[in-house]
């Protein structure tokens, strides 16, 4: 963008020919924004027909000189804004102040930063991915295009199931926010991917830290802000179909999108994509029981007025996702049996067909928002969302019922929330809200399966402030405060020697309710009250390299999964018990963001340190022996972690090449036990290089190399149990390895593309090969990896077409 | 100004249905589940061959959970041969839930397989019926006691095992066989 305002900035200064005449008048004044008051940098005003104009400051002022009285028309353009002109009759000095709307193609950003998120004034450590990027991932999930983010990973459970990890912490640390709505979509399980359809997205922001603390206090890791396309405030129509198929899987999607929008302010949209994979391949084998199914859709009805809108959305996501076939194993002989066997068990011809294991899990988001600018006060807004999520896990199971599923839950979650923007003090930009959220889980008992999570209400209120104040020229300052209340009242049924032996009988015994049978009904009620605080500054140098350093605390209180989880885990042969007595986690986040440009080459470098206290470890904790065989039991211990880290990214151009390249390294350590913290990615680095040329009708070519290192710095899981050895009888104490890391690996990624433009539209055509060496490899980050190499050479071809 | 109108009001509409649907969900205690597929309870029946009494060996765990399980594991007598017969229960319905009929129904997805000690002077053999694909589903053996010993009897039913390794259709129970781990139930038996 500041490329061309400067070549526009040249073009005046060169185009005109200033007249020498003998007149003393001035116009000045100032050109922002209309959406959020912004200044405008770079607005050229012009007299038309006088040769006469102006570039506006980085305040948004401008000031033109020597005018004669009589009548002048003035002309504001900016080269992502729609121009406009005023006319008076000048007879004296003037202010004249321009608002001015942006373009469509702008549009996304303006939003983001004035009504959405703004990581341009304040001292946010944050990435973006935006449209085009995101495109290339539009036959995959969200956890993977956020992969190209340096800093980020993914925790995965095959590879349809991707969470992403945000500087080492992943889950329930890690807020989703889509389009203004907080996900809750269970998202405390290791196995659970957030439900969002990468195709609604227009960009995404990551924001690494708890420094946006108008979405949640609880972002120990970070927060994802999603957005969809916006509707412009003009006439139009504008649509986009994106066909993939991918030659992994046997498979594709179909993706399509339309706004309707009318100069009234008056818009609908709709968007909608369905995706069909069947089993994936290993490059020496078939990964049996990996197809995915998705349907998803999302509609919006709007009107937006500039200074008063009402907006409805509603979204819908279903995907239905096979699980490794060989990753359902019975005991802990059967998984050291798997992790000696070096290859899956069941290994079957491709098939389209999802069998048990698998989920099927639905997400719907209905929102309502209004807002309201209010006259030297600044946009007052009311948001209601309420979000539905049913979760269905179908297990192997015995009698005919593999079609029962073996958990059935349905999380209900209303939101109320109301924020003051307020502007009207010269140089703050400062936000009030209060969050009012109620949620209800229900687990349906015909699943012949005790809860894994029990059914709860949880109310939780929150209540922050923010402000961004600029200081002077290149200095910016923000702080903001956020109070979370939570209580939690839960009906759960313990089996009654469990609910004794974790000697909750003696801690809780006012929660006991009644038996029946074997189990007690308890009805656990707790409260938290979580602060959450940032703080940060940043400075613009004169050569426009940016320094920012922000600090952070966030609080989070136990999720239901910490607390009440209470089964047997196939995936990974483990009994998993919450803990009644854990406290919230306090985390303290110390980040620095450094970047700039010169010349050809940019740099952006994001040092942290995050301190934690009370982190929530889960980590195994002796053996039981059931009919079913001996199992680990895991169980959540309360310790103070620090992790800190680097990411880098950098890149270079010269002529029609550029060199990019992005790295990350993480360290995460309990500190009480002096010992590594688990799934802590492994330094990784990714460097691509591409050619393109605009004249061949936008060709590109490119080649990605990305090497991922083996994880050193890992906790010591490792249990001994003693496992009958099949041929002699005897019990043999086995030392079962669930800790070790797999090794580095390195793999090659090609992509190619050409647009064509048409008459109104236009097709761009791309071919994208993952992993061109089909490479074994297997991922630490990959929770099924004791069981089967990731995918193998994936070829894709993709059509887009934008009318 | 009517679309605004139509547009409140139909919002208005939705957000009250959305709050009355969502909010009816009654506050009364959950219903209690009872696992379905879960094995409390191991039976075996051993009968000495021409005749004599029934012995029983009992794994039985009505928590599921490994807590307190009750394990009954009677003397065999040296030099005898015993039919035997395997049973899984499901005791916490009422009457008992029989699974074993489950397993034989689903012959071809199981097998039990019997492993011994060295130590202990026993050798298990399947006999019964067959599945359809002719390979042992290991509910009926017979079990041939030799000197006085003692060791580890240890019962493990695998399902979606491969039954067509090499070894399996004799009840070696090797890697290859795969599959999962429904039972695992280990009896220290002593011969006498």
């Amino acid at each position: 963008m500041y490329q061309k305002s400067i070549l526009l900035y040249l073009f005046i200064f060169f185009s005109f020919v200033i007249q020498a005449q003998d007149c003393e008048l001035a116009i000045s004044g100032k050109v922002i924004d209309i959406h959020d008051n912004s200044p405008l940098f770079g607005a050229v005003v012009q007299l038309v027909g006088l040769n006469k104009g102006v570039y506006t400051d980085e305040y948004g002022l401008y000031k033109i000189e020597g005018i004669c009285e009589g009548e002048v028309q003035l002309k504001v353009s900016h080269p992502s804004c729609e121009p406009k002109t005023k006319s008076i009759y000048l007879k004296e000095n003037r202010q004249i102040h321009f608002k001015l709307e942006h373009h469509l193609e702008e549009l996304n950003e303006v939003l983001l930063k004035g009504k959405l998120y703004n990581n341009e004034s304040n001292s946010s450590i944050s990435n973006q991915i935006k449209t085009q990027e995101l495109e290339k991932f539009s036959n995959a999930s969200l956890g993977d295009a956020l992969k190209s983010i340096s800093g980020v990973s993914s925790l995965n459970t095959g590879n349809s199931i991707v969470k992403p990890i945000i500087q080492g912490l992943h889950s329930s640390r890690v807020l989703v926010i889509n389009d203004n709505v907080r996900l809750h979509d269970q998202q405390w399980g290791v196995d659970h991917a957030p439900n969002v359809d990468i195709n609604s997205a227009a960009n995404i922001t990551v924001i690494k830290g708890a420094s946006a603390l108008k979405y949640g206090g609880d972002a120990i890791g970070g927060t994802i802000v999603i957005e969809p396309q916006k509707a412009p405030i003009k006439d139009t129509v504008m649509g986009k179909t994106i066909l993939n198929g991918s030659s992994n899987g046997r498979g594709g999607s179909i993706s399509t999108s339309l706004i309707k929008a009318k100069s009234s302010g008056f818009n609908y949209r709709f968007q909608g994509s369905l995706k069909r994979l069947g089993d994936l391949r290993a490059p020496d084998y078939q990964l049996t029981n990996t197809g995915q199914r998705e349907n998803n859709i999302s509609l919006g009805i709007g009107l937006n007025k500039i200074d008063y809108g009402i907006d409805f959305s509603y979204r819908l996501t279903n995907s239905e996702i096979g699980i490794l076939r060989a990753s359902h194993i019975g005991n802990a002989r059967d998984l050291v049996n798997s992790i000696n066997r070096q290859e899956p068990f069941f290994i079957e011809d491709f098939s389209y067909t999802i069998d048990s294991p698998q989920q099927e899990v639905t997400h719907q988001i209905y929102k309502l928002e209004t807002f309201k600018k209010l006259k030297n006060l600044g946009e007052l807004s009311l948001q209601y969302s309420f979000q539905q999520n049913n979760r269905l896990e179908f297990d192997i199971r015995r009698g005919g019922r593999g079609d029962t599923p073996a958990m059935d839950m349905e999380l209900k979650t209303h939101t109320l929330l109301t924020q003051l923007e307020w502007t009207s003090l010269e140089g703050f930009d400062s936000n009030f809200g209060l969050e009012f959220n109620a949620q209800n889980n229900f687990a349906n008992p015909n699943t012949g399966v005790r809860r894994l999570i029990p059914d709860y209400n949880m109310y939780t209120a929150g209540i922050f402030a923010t402000t961004a104040y600029k200081v002077s020229e290149g200095w910016d300052l923000d702080a903001g405060v956020r109070y979370d209340f939570n209580t939690i009242d839960a009906d759960k049924f313990y089996i009654t020697s469990r609910w004794e032996n974790l000697g909750y009988d003696q801690l809780f015994p006012e929660f006991e309710i009644g038996e029946d049978g074997n189990q007690i009904l308890t009805n656990p009620q707790f409260d938290y009250h979580n602060i959450s605080a940032t703080v940060g500054a940043s400075y613009t140098f004169k050569n426009d390299f940016k320094l920012i350093g922000n600090l952070s605390s966030a609080s989070r209180a136990p999720n239901p999964s910490e607390l009440f989880s209470d089964g047997l885990h196939h995936s990974i042969s483990s009994i998993e018990l919450g803990d009644l007595q854990l406290n919230s986690e306090q985390s303290f986040k110390a980040g620095v963001g450094f970047q700039g440009v010169v010349e050809k080459f940019g740099f952006n470098i994001q040092p942290y340190i995050n301190y934690i206290e009370d982190f929530i470890v889960l980590e195994p904790n002796g053996i039981e022996t059931t009919i079913r065989g001996a199992f680990p039991v895991y169980e959540y211990r309360q310790t103070n972690a620090r992790l800190y880290g680097i990411d880098v990214s950098a890149n270079y151009s010269f002529d029609n090449l550029e060199l990019s390249s992005n790295f990350a390294y993480v360290n995460g350590r309990d500190v009480e036990q002096n010992e590594a913290l688990i799934h802590m990615p492994p330094f990784n680095v990714s460097n691509t290089i591409t050619y393109s040329k605009k004249e061949w009708n936008n060709f590109y070519i490119s080649l990605n190399s990305q090497l991922v290192t083996q994880q050193n710095a890992f906790p010591d899981n490792n249990f001994r149990t003693d496992i009958v050895n099949t041929t002699t009888g005897e019990f043999e104490e086995v030392e079962v390895d669930v800790s070790s890391t797999p090794e580095a690996y390195h793999l090659l990624n090609f992509s190619s593309g050409l647009d064509f433009d048409f008459d109104k539209t236009k097709l761009s055509i791309n071919v994208m090969i993952n992993n061109v060496l089909n490479t074994n490899y297997r991922d630490y980050l990959n929770r099924l990896r004791f069981y089967a190499d990731e995918v193998g050479t994936n070829a894709m071809l993709q059509l887009k077409l934008n009318y | 100004m009517k679309t605004i109108k139509t547009i409140k009001l139909l919002s208005l509409g939705l957000l009250a249905t959305l709050v009355f649907s969502a909010c009816s969900d009654d506050d009364d205690a959950p219903q209690v589940i009872n696992e379905e597929e879960v094995i409390t309870t191991l039976n075996l029946k051993l009968t000495p061959e021409g005749g004599g009494e029934t012995i029983d060996f009992i794994y039985r765990d009505l928590d599921a959970d490994g807590s307190n399980p009750e394990i009954i594991s009677p003397a065999l007598s040296a030099n005898t041969t015993y039919t035997g017969r395997v049973q899984f229960l499901n005791e916490l319905e009422n009457p008992a839930e029989d699974i074993t009929i489950e397993v034989l129904e689903e012959a071809e997805e199981h097998q039990v397989f019997y492993i011994v000690e060295d130590s202990l002077d026993a050798t298990p053999t399947y006999t019964g019926a067959l599945d359809n694909d002719g390979n042992p589903i290991g509910v009926e053996f017979s079990l041939a006691i030799g000197e006085a010993s003692q060791g580890n009897f240890t019962v493990i039913l695998i399902h979606e095992g491969d039954k067509n390794v090499p070894g399996a259709s004799e009840g070696d129970l090797s890697p290859e066989v795969g599959g999962e781990t429904d039972i695992e139930v280990t009896f220290d038996v002593t011969v006498e």
